[in-house]
């Protein structure tokens, strides 16, 4: 089994470069999937997000989900990145890349490992708003917990 | 042991960590809020809705039902919603 990359920074990443390094000398890489998340702002009311963590736990908690995933499905990279600190909208939070032989372990493994880190790597959003107003903590959805636990119900490799 | 506080924990109690010291009769996760919720205001108002705290010892999620045996460090925080 691969070791997965995993890193938690206050900085940007490049998913080109991060993905070239997965890639990089070799020739049995048949797919690479790689899922970007932005800080969203609908109402137009958002001033930045702020994303505390729990140092020590967050990586860990992370490569737990990633070797989950690797014991799930044969794949040839991992890579995930997830920024803590204060997050504008439109700018990057989080970066999963998978790569495999196929695509649909790639897919697979890149959706299995944003359900189970919206719902288990100890990170919190708080808002702040472009008025100045004293923000809230986003709260965690239900359907975040649902799309998790149908992992539990489904083969770990997709039919080709 | 030291405990740590995340999020709106952390903001109702009002520090980010601290040393506590329960009594040898706090021996699971549930009775260590139980302990805690009674120290004061902030404390009881992060731990009014039980349901919506989450635990880990060592760093590892646990349950309420989770013994705390010999762990170094408990945190306590809100569900979690990054990602």
């Amino acid at each position: 089994m691969i070791a997965p990359t995993v890193r938690v920074q206050a900085e940007d990443f490049d998913v080109v470069a991060e993905e070239t390094r997965l890639t990089q000398g070799r020739r049995d890489i048949g797919a690479v999937v790689a899922f970007t998340g932005l800080c969203r702002d609908e109402a137009g009311t958002l001033h930045a997000l702020e994303l505390e963590h729990y140092p020590g736990m967050a990586e860990a908690e992370i490569v737990r989900v990633a070797e989950a995933a690797l014991e799930r499905w044969p794949l040839m990279g991992l890579t995930v990145i997830h920024r803590y600190g204060l997050i504008r909208p439109g700018a990057r939070i989080v970066l999963v890349i998978a790569a495999a032989r196929h695509r649909a372990e790639a897919f697979a493994a890149a959706e299995f490992m944003m359900d189970y880190l919206k719902t288990r790597a100890p990170f919190w959003k708080k808002t702040h708003r472009v008025d100045g107003a004293q923000g809230d903590w986003v709260e965690a959805k239900a359907s975040d917990d649902a799309a998790t636990a149908r992992w539990d119900a489904k083969p770990s490799s997709p039919a080709r | 042991m030291k405990a740590v506080y995340f999020a709106w924990v952390r903001e109702r109690i009002g520090v980010a960590e601290e040393e506590i010291t329960p009594p040898a009769s706090v021996q699971t996760v549930e009775q260590l809020v139980d302990w805690l919720a009674a120290r004061g205001e902030g404390y009881a108002a992060a731990f009014a809705n039980r349901k919506s705290v989450r635990a880990a010892l060592d760093k590892m999620h646990v349950t309420t039902q989770t013994p705390i045996a010999s762990a170094r460090e408990i945190a306590f925080f809100p569900p979690m919603t990054g990602g």
